[in-house]
C-alpha cells in the first residue's frame, strides 16, 4: 500500500439511472504524476470526487495515502490538496485573504502560512494583486489563485481538475512549469485534462477515460508507440471513433 | 473543533456582509430606513381590540349596596372590558408590568358612599362626597392608554347616574400611569418591534450566502478540507449571531436618536440583547431551510419571504393592529415573543426575572434552537456541509 499514494479498485458510480463510472480500477504511484485525459462528461471530475470523499462510490473502493477514502476521509482530506474545475474563491475577499482562509482551514501557524503565501503568491505572479479584491480578477488570475488555494498547506497528494482551463497561454506555461517543479519535490499529482499537450507535456502516465470506463492506461509514449499514431488525440480516436475535443 | 477554521470562516461571512453593497444595505440600513419611514407614516395611528383586560382592586369596604359588584358588571356589560379582581394593588401591578393585563383600576374606600352621596342629592354637590378611581394603563400598549381611559370614564358616569348623563360627577377618574410618567409616543411604542424587525432579514442573507456558496463550487471546496460540519456550522452561527448584534446596536442608536430612551436598568439591554442573539438562531434556520428548497441564489431571495413576511407581520411592530385570529396565529412565530419581551422590558418596566419576560426567553430559546436544528438537518440531508 504505501508504493502508491491513490488506488481505485472496480468503482461504479451511478446517479440514478446513468453510469458515470464503470469499474474503473487503476493505482497511482508516490511521486506520479498521473493524468486523466478524456472528454467532458467522460467521469474525470466523478474520479476526483470519490476520491477527495466529496461523492460515495455506489460500489468498488478507494485509497488515497493508504486510507480508505470512505472511512478515513478525515485523515484523507489532512493529506490532499484540491484544485476543482469550477474556481470556487470568495469573490469579496482579497487574494490574499482567500489564501490566508484556506491556509487557516488546514490549521497551518501563523509564520507557515504568511511564508507559504507569499512563496505562491510570487510563484503564481499574484504578488501586486494580492490586495484587490478577486471580483475584480481575470479569469487567468482567478484559475491561478485557485491552484494556490490547493497548495497553500503544502499537501503531499495534489488533485487538479482541469486546471488551466480558460487560462491564457502564458499563465498555462507558468502553471506547467510549478507543476514540474512540484512533481521534483516529490508530491502526487492526479491531473484531469482535455488537452492532449497538457497530458503529453506534464504526465508521467495516462489513463484514457470515455463514458465512464478506463479504455487506456500506460505512459504516454508507450500509449503512442503500441498504438502506431503520432500523438494522444489519435490514441483517442483508435479506441473510440471521435475526437476528444468534439464533445465541448 | 479548531477555533482557528471557525474563527476564519466567521471572518469571511462578516466580510463579505461588510464588503457586499446589497447584502450591506439589506442587513444594516434598510431596517433602518424603513423603520423610519414606517414610524413617521403610520406611528399615530392606533388599533381596535376587541377586549382589554382591567385588573380591579376594591378598597371600598362598606360597599353600600353591593355598588362595586354593580360596578364591575357595568365594566363588563361594554364587552370591550373584562373584569379581573385582585386582592391587592401589588399583584395588579405586577401583572400590569408583565402584559398580562391591560390596566389596572383602584375602585377607592369612599366610592359606595360617594354614589349614595350623589345619588341622596344629585343636583347639590356641596352634598357629594367625592372618590376618585385611579387607572393604571399597560404603557406597552398604544391601544390600550388611548381605548380605554374614555370608556371607562364613559362606563363611570352612566353608573353614577342612569337616568341622565350629568355634566359633572362625585367620582373622577384619574389616569396614574400618564399623570406620573410622561406620555410615551407612537414611535416608542413601536420601538422594541424594531429590534426583531431588523434581525428578520438575516433570513435573506443566510438564504442567499448558503446557495451563492453553493454555486460557486466554495462549499464543496471547504469539504475537502479538513473542516468538520460542526466547524462549518458553529462558524456560520457565530458570523450571524454577531451581525444580529452589530444590527441591534445600529437600530438602538437610530431609535435612541428619534427619542425611545428607555429609562431601565443594565440588565434590562443586557436581556434584550440576548434576546436578539438567540433569536438571530431561528433566522439562521429559516436561512438554511431556505436555502435547501431554494437551487439558486435567485430563487433564495424569494422564497426567504415565505419566512420573513410571517414573523415581520404577526411578531414585530407591523403587528400592532393584529386582528384577534392573528394574534393567536402570532403565538407561533418565535419573533412574537422576542417583541412581547422587550415591550415587557422597555415599556412596561417588567423585571428581567419576571415570570413573562422568563416565558418569553424560554419560548424565544426553545423554538429558535428547534428551527436552527431543523435547518441543519434538513440543508445536511440534501446538501453535504
Amino acid at each position: 500500500m504505501n508504493k502508491y499514494a491513490i488506488i481505485m479498485e472496480r468503482v461504479v458510480k451511478r446517479f440514478e439511472d446513468v453510469v458515470a463510472l464503470d469499474g474503473v480500477s487503476f493505482k497511482v504511484a508516490r511521486g506520479e504524476l498521473f493524468g486523466l485525459l478524456g472528454p467532458n462528461g467522460a467521469g474525470k471530475t466523478t474520479t476526483v470526487n470519490i476520491l477527495c470523499g466529496l461523492l460515495k462510490p455506489t460500489s468498488g473502493s478507494a485509497f488515497v495515502g493508504g486510507y480508505n477514502v470512505q472511512k478515513e476521509s478525515a485523515k484523507v482530506k489532512e493529506l490532499i490538496g484540491v484544485c476543482p474545475q469550477e474556481t470556487a474563491i470568495c469573490p469579496y475577499l482579497t487574494g490574499a485573504e482567500n489564501v490566508e482562509l484556506f491556509g487557516n482551514l488546514y490549521a497551518l501557524d501563523k509564520n507557515t502560512l504568511k511564508a507559504r503565501r507569499d512563496m505562491l503568491l510570487g510563484k503564481m505572479g499574484l504578488t501586486q494583486d494580492a490586495r484587490r479584491r478577486v471580483e475584480k480578477y481575470s479569469g487567468g488570475m482567478k484559475r491561478r489563485l485557485s491552484l494556490i488555494l490547493a497548495l497553500i498547506h503544502d499537501p503531499q497528494i495534489i488533485f487538479l481538475d482541469e486546471p488551466t482551463v480558460g487560462m491564457d497561454p502564458q499563465s498555462r506555461r507558468a502553471v506547467w512549469d510549478f507543476m514540474g517543479e512540484l512533481k521534483k519535490e516529490g508530491k502526487t499529482i492526479f491531473l484531469t485534462t482535455h488537452y492532449i499537450e497538457e497530458a503529453e507535456a506534464l504526465c508521467d502516465r495516462v489513463g484514457i477515460i470515455d463514458h465512464g470506463r478506463l479504455i487506456a492506461l500506460d505512459s504516454p509514449k508507450e500509449l503512442i508507440s503500441k498504438n502506431e499514431v503520432e500523438n494522444l488525440e489519435e490514441v483517442f480516436i483508435k479506441f473510440t471513433g471521435r475526437k476528444i475535443r468534439e464533445e465541448l | 473543533m479548531r477555533f482557528q477554521r471557525v474563527a476564519a470562516l466567521t471572518n469571511k461571512e462578516v466580510k463579505k456582509t461588510v464588503r457586499e453593497p446589497a447584502v450591506l444595505f439589506m442587513i444594516f440600513l434598510f431596517p433602518v430606513v424603513f423603520v423610519l419611514a414606517f414610524g413617521a407614516s403610520f406611528g399615530g395611528l392606533g388599533a381596535t381590540q376587541p377586549v382589554y383586560t382591567v385588573g380591579v382592586v376594591n378598597m371600598d369596604q362598606a360597599n353600600i349596596a353591593n355598588s362595586t359588584q354593580a360596578f364591575m358588571g357595568a365594566l363588563s356589560d361594554t364587552k370591550i372590558l373584562s373584569v379581573q379582581i385582585y386582592v391587592d394593588n401589588q399583584t395588579a401591578q405586577n401583572d400590569l408590568s408583565q402584559g398580562k393585563i391591560q390596566a389596572v383600576m383602584i375602585i377607592p374606600s369612599a366610592f359606595s358612599q360617594s354614589l349614595v352621596s350623589y345619588r341622596a342629592a344629585p343636583d347639590d354637590p356641596s352634598k357629594w362626597i367625592n372618590a376618585t378611581v385611579s387607572l393604571y394603563l399597560d404603557k406597552g400598549s398604544v391601544v390600550a392608554t388611548q381605548a380605554i381611559p374614555p370608556i371607562i370614564q364613559q362606563v363611570i358616569t352612566a353608573f353614577t347616574d342612569k337616568n341622565q348623563q350629568p355634566a359633572s360627577t362625585p367620582i373622577s377618574l384619574q389616569i396614574a400611569s400618564l399623570i406620573e410618567t410622561k406620555k410615551v409616543s407612537a414611535f416608542e411604542f413601536m420601538a422594541p418591534g424594531m429590534f426583531t424587525f431588523a434581525s428578520i432579514f438575516l433570513i435573506m442573507m443566510v438564504a442567499q450566502s448558503f446557495t451563492q456558496d453553493r454555486e460557486n463550487g466554495m462549499m464543496k471546496r471547504i469539504r475537502t478540507t479538513p473542516t468538520t460540519p460542526t466547524e462549518f456550522m458553529t462558524s456560520q452561527v457565530l458570523s450571524y449571531m454577531l451581525i444580529a448584534l452589530i444590527q441591534a446596536i445600529i437600530v438602538f442608536a437610530a431609535v435612541y436618536l428619534m427619542g425611545f430612551k428607555p429609562n431601565v436598568e443594565f440588565s434590562a439591554y443586557a436581556l434584550a440583547f440576548t434576546l436578539v442573539l438567540i433569536f438571530s438562531l431561528s433566522n439562521v434556520g429559516f436561512g438554511l431551510i431556505t436555502a435547501t428548497i431554494a437551487k439558486t441564489s435567485g430563487a433564495a431571495t424569494g422564497l426567504s419571504f415565505l419566512f420573513v413576511l410571517p414573523q415581520l407581520f404577526l411578531g414585530t411592530f407591523v403587528g400592532a393592529s393584529l386582528s384577534s385570529s392573528a394574534q393567536i396565529v402570532s403565538k407561533f412565530v418565535p419573533s412574537y415573543y422576542v417583541t412581547d419581551a422587550l415591550t415587557s422590558l422597555f415599556l412596561r418596566g417588567a423585571a428581567v426575572t419576571s415570570p413573562t419576560i422568563l416565558l418569553d426567553l424560554a419560548m424565544v430559546s426553545v423554538s429558535c434552537v428547534a428551527i436552527l436544528a431543523v435547518g441543519i438537518i434538513l440543508y445536511a440531508k440534501y446538501y453535504k456541509i
